[in-house]
C-alpha cells in the first residue's frame, strides 16, 4: 500500500527536505562511524577491525565506567529537575501576570546568551571560588568564619552552573505551552467548582505537559554529555563521562572504548528520554491540539 | 408567571478602566425562567454574564442569587453554571471526563459519578458517547458536551454566551427548538446572550434588550414586537417603518395622531404606553406585516393610502414591497404573502396601501 500524506504532510516534507538531508549527512553519518568504531580494536597505532564486543566489555564492566555514567547522570537528573522547577514558575508568571511588554521580558531572559558559554563559567568560578564573591562577601558579614570549600571544584559547581546556562531554555517551551492555553478553559474549570490549586493541578498543569516535557528533555540530553563545565569547575569529583569519552579518544588513544562509551551513554539517554515523553503523554493525557 | 425571583440584579456596574461597560443595571429573573440578553456588539452582555457567574466582580450595585448576595463569592462557590462561547471543552479529557469534570469534587463513588454522567449525556443526545475524545467531537456535538457539562451540576441557574453562534444556520434553528424545549423540560432557569433577535424571540419567556451598558427594555418576546418602548428597540427587533406624526389631541379614549403620510387616527388607550408623554411624539411606528397593499378593486382597509412601488424583494413565500406614498418622500416596507394567482408588482405600479389605526406604535 502507497504511503498516504495529506497535502500538508507533503508540503511540511518538503519544506523541511534540505534540512534533513543536511542533517542525515552530518548526524546520521558521524554516529554510524562512532558506532562502528566501538566494535573494533586499537592495537596501538592501528585499529584491528576484527568485530568484537571487548569494548562493551569494559564499558559495562569496569566500575570507573559505571561511577562517572551513574555521576553523569544523577548530575544531568538533579540539573534537570532543578531547571525545569524553577523555570516553571518564571514561564507561568510571564504568561499569566505579566500583561504589557511580554516580549520585553522574554528579551531580558536571553540576556545571559549574549556572552560566550565558557565567559559565563569562568564567572561562576569567580563567583564560587576560594577567595571568590560569594565567600568574601559571607566572611566580610561574619556569617563564615572561613572560606566555603563545597561549592566549587564539585559536583554542586557543576550542577549550579549548568542550571544557570539551560535556564532559558527550559523557560521557553514552558511559556510557549502555557500561553497555548485556552484561558478560557481555567475559567470552566473555576466554573465547575475548582479553586485556583485543584485547577492548577487538573487544567493548567496537564495541557503544559509538552513544554515540561519539551523541557525537560531539552535539558537533561546535553547535560549527560556536557564535558566543559565538569572540567572547569567540577575538579576530581564533577568529571562526568563525556570527560572519559574524550580522554579515550585523545590522551589515552583509545578511540574504540571512547565510541563504546559514547554507544552505551547515548542509549541510556535515549531510553530515559523515551521514559519521560511515555510519562508525560500520560500525565498531559490525550492531548490533541 | 409569579415565580420567585432566583437572581436580583441591583444598580449595577462595571468599568474597565476608562470604558463604562455596564450601567445602572436592575433586572429580577424568575426561577425556571428562559431570560435572553439582547444587544448589538459591545453593549455589555458578556461583561453582565461573566458578572453574574462570578468571573468580573462589579465596579458597583449588587448580584443576589437565590436570596445570597454574591459580593466576594468566587465563580468556584456559586450556584450557577456556564456553557462557553467557545465551548471550553477540555481537550486532554474524554467526554465523559469533561462531563463529569466538576462531579469530582463532590462526594461521590465512581460509578455514581458514571451514572450522572450518562444520564446528562442522554439528556442532550450524546448517549454512549462518553468514551470519545474531544477532538473527535462537531461543534454541534461540542455544544452539547458543554451544556451536559452544566447541567450535571445541577445548577440553579444556567449562563450561556451565544451558545449556538458557531454553528451553521441549519444546526443553529434545531438547536434553539431543542435547547428551548430541554429547558422546559428540566425547569432550570436559562439566561442566554444573544446578538440575534429572532433567536432571542424564538427561545425566550423574556428579553432584556441592552444598549451602551444599559437595559432599554425588558419585556416577552410578544410585547416587545408589538410595543416597542424606543425607536432604537423597535429597529433592534424585527423589521419597523418609521413616518413622521404629531398628535393632534388626547380625549379619554386615546389618542389622536396625524400621520402625513399616511392619514389620522386615533389611537386607542390600551395601544398607548404607560408614560408616554403624547405632545412629545415625533414619529410611529408601523411593521411590514401590519401593511397590506390592495391589489383587488374589491378589496378594502380601515383607512387607505395612496402609493407607488419602487422596489420588490421575492422571498419565495412573501415579496418585500418598498413603496413611496403618494406626495410625500416617506417610504415604507410592506410584507405580503405570494398567492396563486397574483403575480409580483413591478416598480412603477400605483397601489393603494391599507392600515389599521390599532398597529401603530407610539414612541416619545
Ligand atoms: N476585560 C476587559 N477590559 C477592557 N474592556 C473590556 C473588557 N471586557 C469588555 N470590555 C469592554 O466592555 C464593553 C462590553 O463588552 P462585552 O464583551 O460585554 O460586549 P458584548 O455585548 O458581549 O459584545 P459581543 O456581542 O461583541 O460579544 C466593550 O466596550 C468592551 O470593549
Ligand atoms: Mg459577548
Amino acid at each position: 500500500m502507497a504511503l498516504k500524506l495529506s497535502s500538508q504532510e507533503r508540503q511540511g516534507l518538503t519544506l523541511i527536505s534540505p534540512t534533513l538531508l543536511y542533517a542525515l549527512v552530518m548526524l546520521a553519518a558521524p554516529l554510524l562511524m562512532v558506532a562502528t568504531f566501538s566494535f573494533w580494536t586499537q592495537n596501538y597505532l592501528e585499529i584491528d577491525r576484527t568485530l568484537t564486543l571487548d569494548n562493551y566489555r569494559a564499558a559495562w564492566g569496569e566500575p570507573i565506567y559505571q561511577v562517572l555514567l551513574a555521576r553523569s547522570l544523577r548530575i544531568s537528573v538533579i540539573v534537570t529537575v532543578a531547571t525545569v522547577l524553577l523555570a516553571f514558575p518564571v514561564a507561568y508568571f510571564l504568561s499569566f501576570h505579566v500583561k504589557k511588554r511580554k516580549a520585553l521580558w522574554l528579551f531580558l531572559i536571553t540576556v545571559p546568551f549574549w556572552t560566550s558559554y565558557l565567559l559565563r563559567v569562568f564567572l561562576w568560578k569567580v563567583i564560587l571560588g576560594y577567595n571568590g564573591v560569594l565567600n568574601s562577601a559571607l566572611l566580610n558579614l561574619g556569617l563564615i568564619d572561613e572560606p566555603l570549600t563545597f561549592i566549587l571544584y564539585n559536583a554542586n559547581a557543576v550542577v549550579l552552573t549548568l542550571a544557570h546556562a539551560w535556564a532559558p531554555f527550559a523557560i521557553l517551551p514552558i511559556f510557549v505551552a502555557l500561553e497555548k492555553i485556552d484561558r478560557s478553559l481555567l475559567e470552566a474549570a473555576e466554573d465547575l467548582g475548582d479553586g485556583p490549586v485543584r485547577r492548577f493541578f487538573r487544567v493548567t498543569l496537564p495541557l503544559a505537559m509538552p513544554g515540561v516535557v519539551a523541557a525537560t528533555l531539552i535539558v537533561l540530553i546535553p547535560t549527560v554529555g556536557d564535558f566543559i563545565t565538569p572540567k572547569l569547575v567540577g575538579g576530581t569529583d564533577g568529571l562526568m563521562i563525556a570527560n572519559m569519552i574524550q580522554i579515550q579518544f585523545g590522551k589515552a588513544n583509545n578511540a574504540p572504548l571512547g565510541a563504546a562509551l559514547a554507544v552505551t551513554s547515548m542509549l541510556t539517554v535515549a531510553a530515559i528520554s523515551l521514559i519521560v515523553f511515555l510519562a508525560g503523554r500520560r500525565l498531559g493525557g490525550r492531548v490533541k491540539p | 408567571m409569579t415565580a420567585r425571583p432566583i437572581i436580583e440584579l441591583r444598580n449595577l456596574s462595571k468599568s474597565f478602566g476608562a470604558v463604562q461597560a455596564l450601567r445602572g443595571i436592575d433586572a429580577t429573573i424568575r426561577e425556571g425562567e428562559f431570560f435572553s440578553l439582547l444587544g448589538p456588539s459591545g453593549c455589555g452582555k458578556t461583561t453582565l454574564l461573566r458578572m453574574i457567574a462570578g468571573f468580573e466582580a462589579p465596579s458597583g450595585g449588587s448580584i443576589v442569587i437565590d436570596g445570597k448576595p454574591m459580593d466576594g463569592i468566587p465563580a468556584n462557590h456559586r450556584p450557577t453554571n456556564m456553557v462557553f462561547q467557545s465551548y471550553a471543552i477540555f481537550p486532554h479529557l474524554s467526554v465523559a471526563g469533561n462531563v463529569g469534570y466538576g462531579l469530582k469534587r463532590k462526594k461521590l463513588s465512581r460509578a455514581e459519578i458514571a451514572a450522572e454522567v450518562e444520564a446528562a449525556l442522554e439528556k442532550v443526545d450524546l448517549a454512549g458517547y462518553g468514551s470519545r475524545a474531544a477532538h473527535e467531537l462537531s461543534g454541534g456535538q461540542r455544544q452539547r458536551v458543554a451544556l451536559a457539562r452544566a447541567l450535571v451540576m445541577r445548577p440553579k441557574v444556567v449562563l450561556l454566551d451565544e451558545p449556538l453562534s458557531a454553528l451553521d444556520k441549519k444546526l443553529r434553528e434545531q438547536m434553539q427548538v431543542e435547547l428551548r424545549a430541554l429547558q422546559q423540560s428540566l425547569g432550570i432557569t436559562f439566561i442566554l446572550v444573544t446578538h440575534d433577535q429572532e433567536e432571542a424571540l424564538i427561545m425566550s419567556d423574556r428579553i432584556a434588550v441592552m444598549f451602551d451598558g444599559q437595559i432599554a427594555q425588558m419585556a416577552s418576546p410578544e410585547e416587545l414586537y408589538r410595543t416597542p418602548r424606543t425607536r432604537r428597540v423597535a429597529s433592534f427587533i424585527g423589521v419597523m417603518n418609521f413616518l413622521p406624526a404629531r398628535m393632534k389631541g388626547e380625549s379619554p379614549e386615546g389618542i389622536e395622531i396625524d400621520i402625513p403620510a399616511l392619514g389620522s387616527a386615533r389611537i386607542p388607550r390600551d395601544r398607548v404606553p404607560e408614560g408616554l408623554r403624547p405632545e412629545r411624539i415625533e414619529s410611529i411606528g408601523i411593521r411590514p406585516e401590519m401593511l397590506t397593499i390592495l391589489f383587488d378593486e374589491a378589496n378594502s382597509a380601515e383607512r387607505e393610502a395612496e402609493g407607488q412601488v419602487v422596489a420588490n424583494s421575492y422571498y419565495g413565500d412573501m415579496t418585500y414591497y418598498d413603496v413611496r406614498l403618494a406626495g410625500q418622500e416617506a417610504q415604507v416596507t410592506i410584507s405580503m404573502r405570494n398567492t396563486a394567482g397574483r403575480s409580483v408588482a413591478r416598480p412603477g405600479t400605483t397601489v393603494r396601501v391599507g392600515w389599521g389605526a390599532e398597529s401603530v406604535v407610539l414612541f416619545d
